[in-house]
């Protein structure tokens, strides 16, 4: 059954960490946003939505994950929200309730590989990472271009020596990051 | 002066330039860096996105191995990761069950007594007439939009690191090394090199955006002090002259003019990395 609307208001007050009732529908979150002018729902309304309750639908607009997280909205709220960290309880609802766009799909396939790829090596190697995002997202939509434009700009930087296969070495004490993402109750 | 050094994955991966450039002009200033013992990634965008006690609990062990290190000041060259400590930082602050929860997760004891620098701050730290003092040349070449991007100065709460609208802190330093920078409007805006591989075509725009600003207010180069902001404003460039942008424009780190001011050669900056090639009147001061 459905939540109702009260409990999803503060389902993600619980996960931003903030108070959505500070928001007075000033704008000035949205106006300065740099991907505003893209998002199908801009952060005003992504606030009034949090504030309702309208979760769900929320959840699933692409703006969610368009969003940079540069925290200009958050910088700028003349009540102190913290806006950007609206935008992350949206992002986990989001993911927990597996509603998203194709398109956003390809944003949340990418920061998974970049935790799967923290999780096993404790920093990033950006080669296992980019080839990691590669093959999922590939096997998932079938978008060929996307592997065509990202093994270009890889050659790209592996030819100005930007990128090379042994960059990236892993932690020593491995098991130590694996029991902080178990204890963190990740899940990839 | 001896400070923590926590250099991120961007500077042991495809920002590998950057790190050299940082050592090179610390170690003109004499500042020696002691690396964390066995630092992990700070989980960066992918982690607060998808889980906030990990995006907490990564940064969190960093701290944690500074101290243990017995290191007051941790330097971070990118402004996400010293972003992502200093909230951390914070957050392990503001309430004593937090800070026991994240020390049992992380595995060490964790005061949050550990402060953090940006690259500015270091260059601050030394003195701005310090390093004109041992400054070689002039960067008489240079007319620089200095970039500050999104983390560098925001959210402001946390980091307490200049003027969150219109920072000044890379001008002066650059204007007491000769340079002539420019004034523009898109300083403090977003280039999106967070999602360079998941959003091709919004990255793009920002970099033209901000590209063109640079250009159309005068300047002959653009400079940050972010990994990120470097690689994705240098090589998504081609993109962004699809979009209209008009000519080329070298981006450098601030680390690399402060470097050629005090007598190294782009040769020892890795120069020879950039996708936009830098013009020879700009290689050393």
């Amino acid at each position: 059954m459905e939540k109702p609307n009260q409990d999803w208001t503060a389902r993600v007050e619980e996960l931003a960490h903030t108070r959505l009732s500070e928001c007075y529908q000033c704008g000035k979150c949205t106006a300065g946003c740099p991907r505003g002018m893209i998002m199908d729902v801009p952060p005003a309304r992504m606030m009034r939505a949090a504030q309702v309750g309208d979760i769900l639908e929320t959840a699933r607009a692409d703006s969610i994950w368009r969003c940079l997280s540069c925290l200009t909205c958050s910088a700028r709220c003349p009540k102190s929200v913290n806006v950007s960290s609206v935008v992350d309880a949206f992002r986990q609802i989001s993911i927990e309730t597996n509603s998203m766009s194709p398109e956003s799909a390809k944003i949340v396939e990418f920061q998974k590989a970049f935790l799967r790829n923290v999780r096993r090596n404790g920093r990033t190697n950006e080669v296992e990472m980019a080839t990691d995002f590669e093959v999922r997202y590939f096997f998932r939509r079938f978008d060929v271009m996307n592997v065509i434009n990202t093994g270009l700009l890889g050659t790209k930087m592996l030819k100005r020596g930007k990128m090379n296969f042994a960059i990236g070495s892993p932690v020593k004490d491995k098991d130590l990051v694996k029991r902080i993402f178990s204890k963190c109750d990740v899940k990839l | 002066m001896n400070i923590g050094y926590y250099p991120g994955c961007a500077l042991h991966g495809s920002s590998a330039d950057y790190e050299t450039s940082v050592r090179a002009c610390m170690k003109a200033l004499d500042v020696q860096l002691d690396e964390l013992d066995d630092w992990i990634c700070c989980g960066a965008t992918a982690a607060h996105s998808i889980n906030h006690k990990l995006s907490v609990a990564l940064p969190a062990r960093n701290l944690g191995i500074a101290e243990k290190m017995k290191l007051k000041q941790v330097f971070a060259p990118c402004p996400m990761c010293s972003m992502e400590l200093k909230k951390a930082s914070d957050e392990i602050q503001a309430s004593p069950e937090r800070r026991k929860e994240m020390e049992e997760i992380v595995e060490t004891p964790l005061s949050g007594a550990v402060d953090v620098w940006n690259l500015v701050q270091v260059f601050q730290e030394v003195g701005y007439d310090v390093i004109a003092e041992k400054a070689t040349g002039k960067l008489d070449a240079f007319k620089p939009a200095c970039y500050y991007g999104c983390l560098l100065t925001r959210p402001p709460k946390t980091l307490k690191f200049d003027d969150p609208e219109d920072p000044t802190s890379m001008e002066e330093l650059l204007a007491k090394l000769g340079a002539e920078p420019v004034e523009w409007n898109s300083k403090t805006v977003c280039c999106g090199a967070g999602l360079t591989l998941c959003d091709e075509q919004g990255v793009a725009e920002q970099s033209y955006k901000i590209l063109q600003d640079a250009i159309d207010h005068g300047a002959n180069c653009v400079v940050v002090a972010c990994p990120m902001c470097q690689v994705n404003l240098d090589m998504r460039q081609a993109d962004a002259k699809k979009l209209g942008l008009t000519k080329d424009v070298p981006i450098f780190y601030l680390s690399d003019l402060v470097s050629m001011a005090l007598g190294i050669k782009g040769k020892q900056l890795g120069f020879g990395k950039r996708f936009v090639s830098i013009p020879k009147e700009m290689k050393e001061a």
